[in-house]
């Protein structure tokens, strides 16, 4: 029998894709500019499918990727070309939510916010929030330790998982971690997270869940430039708050979002939302420190919300400003680089001139707290040759971002997108030493071939790539 | 014994591909992680110290392994920061390097998170002298495999660690304890599991044997009155206030109250296992983190009692056989291949039997 027919006697009609028009879904993901064409798509609806599969692949030597609902940015579930896609999406069972515990354990297939809402009942959260997280599934989250608007404070995905149950690429299922907060022996599941896929499939997640706060504080300050809205924000830390939420939008970014869903912000070069959240008599106090800091930081107009309804209307700009700035452009390219907070300023200059001197427009969304920029560069695929300079733009904000001593992604991940950049960031031992572990886990190098690390795939003679 | 001592990254990668076999030192707090075994030889890390990088602003701070923690903390403390972490054996001299390689934190960790929180980003030498690096100096950083989370609770297996990031966070700008004895353990217990779910924000939250909690709130000096007042209320319990607590919660972390115990052991635990845990042959011990975390004295019958139980735990002080279990070995050996191919460094399992 050969792969396909294996796969066939596994997956009944239906959950097994080879024909053209079932495969072309899956053909990308969010990072619509690279296609890739599968040999077949699965859908396993128990983790016992997804190890035959992975085992399968294994025997025949067929690459694989695993992938939830496809969101990833950097094109970490492209599928390879001739391999098999495993779905994930069916897999979406939340099996345990401990409320006494703090914990969920949960499939790989579970959206993300569903957690938050099956544990809202109990007073409790999850607390990473990519802005995907109404349709980004926990197991893309494990796989590209995904972040969030509130990453300073709560950390990112990778803190909120206790422990995993895996699939190596070698065809073993291993659990690593335990069911509380410590645990003793290397942190392996720690180390799991954020490695795209490279080092096996997430069968079953535990999660931290958290008391959701009891009180927010949210505050929209206007200013006359983006500086002033970043010096603002180091004011903020300098006065020793740390609020949940630190985000600034510029005047491209803050003109599309009132385009698309009028939450009536001021019209200025830059907005900053703070947020602060916890018991309410500590953000009673906090309020007043912060209300003082923002006063002094030179803001044109201040508003705080005195409800609810007028918190969600803040924070409504924001959250559709990526899909906004579509409205102003046919195409755009995100990026999520970080840079030290302290050189916001500087970054967001040099961002400015780049776009200048590239002719492409740049829209800022980001988080401020966090260092985490958001550049949106506007292009038009139409026109020859626009993509080509905006991923030449894209390409020197990140070697930027490196520049200044922050990282290439914050929480996209590196994917294809991402990978020709790595040796910016990363010396070559460093790399070398993740191809080790990569070759080790995954000697033959079926799982999500081709992500990440810039010279796998190209032969044998790892050192001569990398020297 | 055979010693060597590394005071620089050369030297590290120097010992490493000089001897066999070593075991990594930095202040010896934990000397069951510490000691050698038949054929190691000792590096000590200790002169490998001092902080390399720290921006208040940044809530980042890079420093050599080898460097104390009571020196980093008192760095921070000047400009109002801390870690949050609240690792135990400060003043017995642990270092941060230690520290991550044991995988501690202590009962602060019940507000932010532990040490895995917090770690961003490591440098380290591997099995064959090379240097690899890990993670960033960002607080937010999604770039390449993270090896620097790898290292928390390695007891040293991949590698040995150079420099170190971290995440740190202001200090709470004043603090208040509570203190409740309760009538029973299931009492204490019940209370405390209650607390675990409330948006508190409670800086740590213990529950000391028989049956006493003792709760931290940190914030400003305006709201703690309020916020200890409706804790009481919570409770319906009086409870006795400590309005000065530093001095107490320094010798909690410090793990003060284990002194008088032969073996010294942390037991990953949960609410849930408490009563379990209770009825085993422990000696003086603190259930941290809302139950999270267990620091427990013994004697050897009591390490026996724990391992009988099939209880994961590691041995700080007392005892050789450190860590149980042993890591999953279908992952854990692969990644041990990549790292360390020629064993040198702790974690390996000789002749058949579990040493570590």
């Amino acid at each position: 029998m050969g792969f396909l027919e294996e796969l066939r006697a596994l997956f009944p009609p239906g959950r097994l894709l080879t024909k053209e028009a079932e495969l072309a879904p899956y053909e990308s993901d969010a990072l619509t500019a690279y296609r890739k064409r599968p040999l077949a798509v699965v859908l396993p609806e128990r983790k016992e499918e997804v190890v035959e599969a992975v085992r399968l692949c294994r025997r025949y030597g067929v690459p694989f990727l695993a992938r939830g609902s496809g969101t990833s940015l950097s094109g970490g579930s492209l599928p390879v070309e001739g391999g098999l896609v495993i779905a994930l999406n069916r897999m979406n069972r939340i099996l345990r939510l401990d409320p006494k515990a703090r914990i969920a354990v949960v499939e790989p297939g579970v959206v993300n916010l569903e957690v938050s809402r099956q544990a809202a009942p109990f007073g409790l959260y999850y607390a990473p929030d990519p802005s995907s997280q109404p349709i980004s599934t926990i197991g893309g989250n494990v796989a590209f330790n995904s972040g969030g608007a509130h990453c300073l404070k709560y950390g990112m995905t990778a803190g909120h998982v206790l422990a995993l149950e895996v699939v190596t690429p070698e065809g073993e299922v291993v659990r690593l971690g335990g069911e509380g907060l410590e645990s003793v022996g290397p942190d392996l599941h720690g180390f799991f997270v954020g490695t795209e896929g490279l080092l096996g499939v997430a069968l079953e997640i535990t999660l931290r869940l958290l008391p959701k706060p009891e009180a927010y504080h949210t505050l929209l300050a206007a200013y006359r430039s983006l500086e002033a809205a970043g010096n603002a924000v180091s004011q903020v830390i300098r006065s020793g708050l740390l609020p949940g939420a630190m985000e600034i939008m510029d005047r491209l970014s803050i003109e599309a979002a009132e385009a698309a869903v009028k939450a009536g912000y001021p019209r200025v070069e830059a907005l900053l939302i703070v947020e602060l959240e916890g018991p309410k008599e500590e953000v009673e106090e906090e309020a007043k420190l912060l209300a003082q800091v923002i006063k002094e930081s030179g803001a044109l107009e201040v508003r705080v919300a005195q409800s609810e309804a007028e918190r969600q209307a803040i924070w409504k700009g924001r959250k559709a400003a990526f899909s906004a700035v579509g409205r102003l452009s046919p195409d755009y390219i995100v990026q999520d680089g970080v840079v030290p907070r302290s050189r916001l300023g500087e970054a967001l200059k040099e961002i400015g001139r780049l776009s200048q001197e590239y002719g492409l427009r740049v829209a800022n969304v980001f988080h401020a707290g966090d260092g985490n920029l958001h550049p949106l560069v506007l292009y038009d695929g139409k026109k020859p040759g626009e993509l080509e300079r905006a991923e030449e733009l894209a390409g020197e904000i990140l070697k930027l971002c490196v520049r200044l001593g922050g990282s290439l992604t914050g929480e996209h991940g590196i994917g294809v997108e991402k990978k020709g950049y790595m040796p910016e960031m990363f010396a070559p031992e460093d790399l070398l030493a993740m191809e080790r572990v990569k070759e080790a886990l995954d000697p033959q190098g079926l799982a999500n071939r081709g992500k990440v690390l810039p010279g796998h795939g190209q032969g044998p003679h790892l050192g001569e790539v990398y020297a | 014994m055979p010693e060597v001592r590394a005071n620089s990254l050369e030297e590290a990668q120097e010992a490493v591909r000089t001897y066999p076999r070593l075991r990594p030192k930095g202040g010896g707090s934990k000397p069951a992680l510490s000691t050698p075994k038949d054929g190691e030889t000792l590096l000590d890390l200790s002169g490998l110290r001092g902080i390399l990088e720290y921006a208040p602003e940044e809530f980042v701070f890079t420093a050599y392994a080898g460097t104390p923690l009571k020196e980093i903390e008192e760095t921070l403390r000047a400009h109002g920061q801390y870690l949050p972490f609240h690792p135990p054996l400060v003043e017995q001299g642990a270092t941060l390097g230690g520290t991550v390689a044991a995988g501690l934190s202590g009962p602060m960790r019940e507000r932010f998170g532990g040490l895995r929180d917090f770690i961003l980003g490591v440098r380290f030498v591997d099995g064959e002298g090379r240097v690899v690096r890990g993670g960033g100096k960002v607080v937010k950083n999604a770039a390449g495999f993270p090896f620097h989370r790898l290292m928390v609770g390695s007891l040293g297996a991949f590698g040995v660690m150079v420099e170190l990031s971290f995440k740190v966070f202001p200090s709470p700008r004043a603090t208040q304890t509570l203190r409740l004895t309760y009538g029973s353990l299931a009492e204490a217990l019940a209370a405390m599991e209650r607390l675990r779910v409330l948006p508190l924000d409670l800086l740590a939250l213990d529950l000391i044997p028989p049956a006493t909690l003792e709760i931290r709130l940190g914030g400003f000096p305006e709201s703690l009155g309020k916020r200890l007042k409706r804790l009481q209320e919570i409770l319906q319990k009086e409870g006795e206030v400590l309005a000065e607590d530093e001095t107490h919660w320094e010798g909690v972390r410090n793990l003060r109250f284990l002194e008088e115990a032969p073996i010294w052991v942390k037991v990953p635990s949960t609410p849930a296992w408490v009563p379990k845990l209770e009825n085993l042959l422990l000696g003086p011990r603190r259930y941290l983190a809302g139950g999270e975390l267990l620091y427990a004295g013994m004697e050897a019958k009591g390490l026996a009692s724990l391992r009988q139980a099939g209880i994961p735990h590691l041995v700080l002080k007392g005892a050789e056989d450190a860590l149980f279990p042993h890591p999953p070995e279908a992952f854990f050996r692969k990644l041990k291949l990549a790292l360390d191919p020629r064993s040198r460094f702790p974690l390996e399992k000789r002749g058949g039997v579990g040493e570590l």
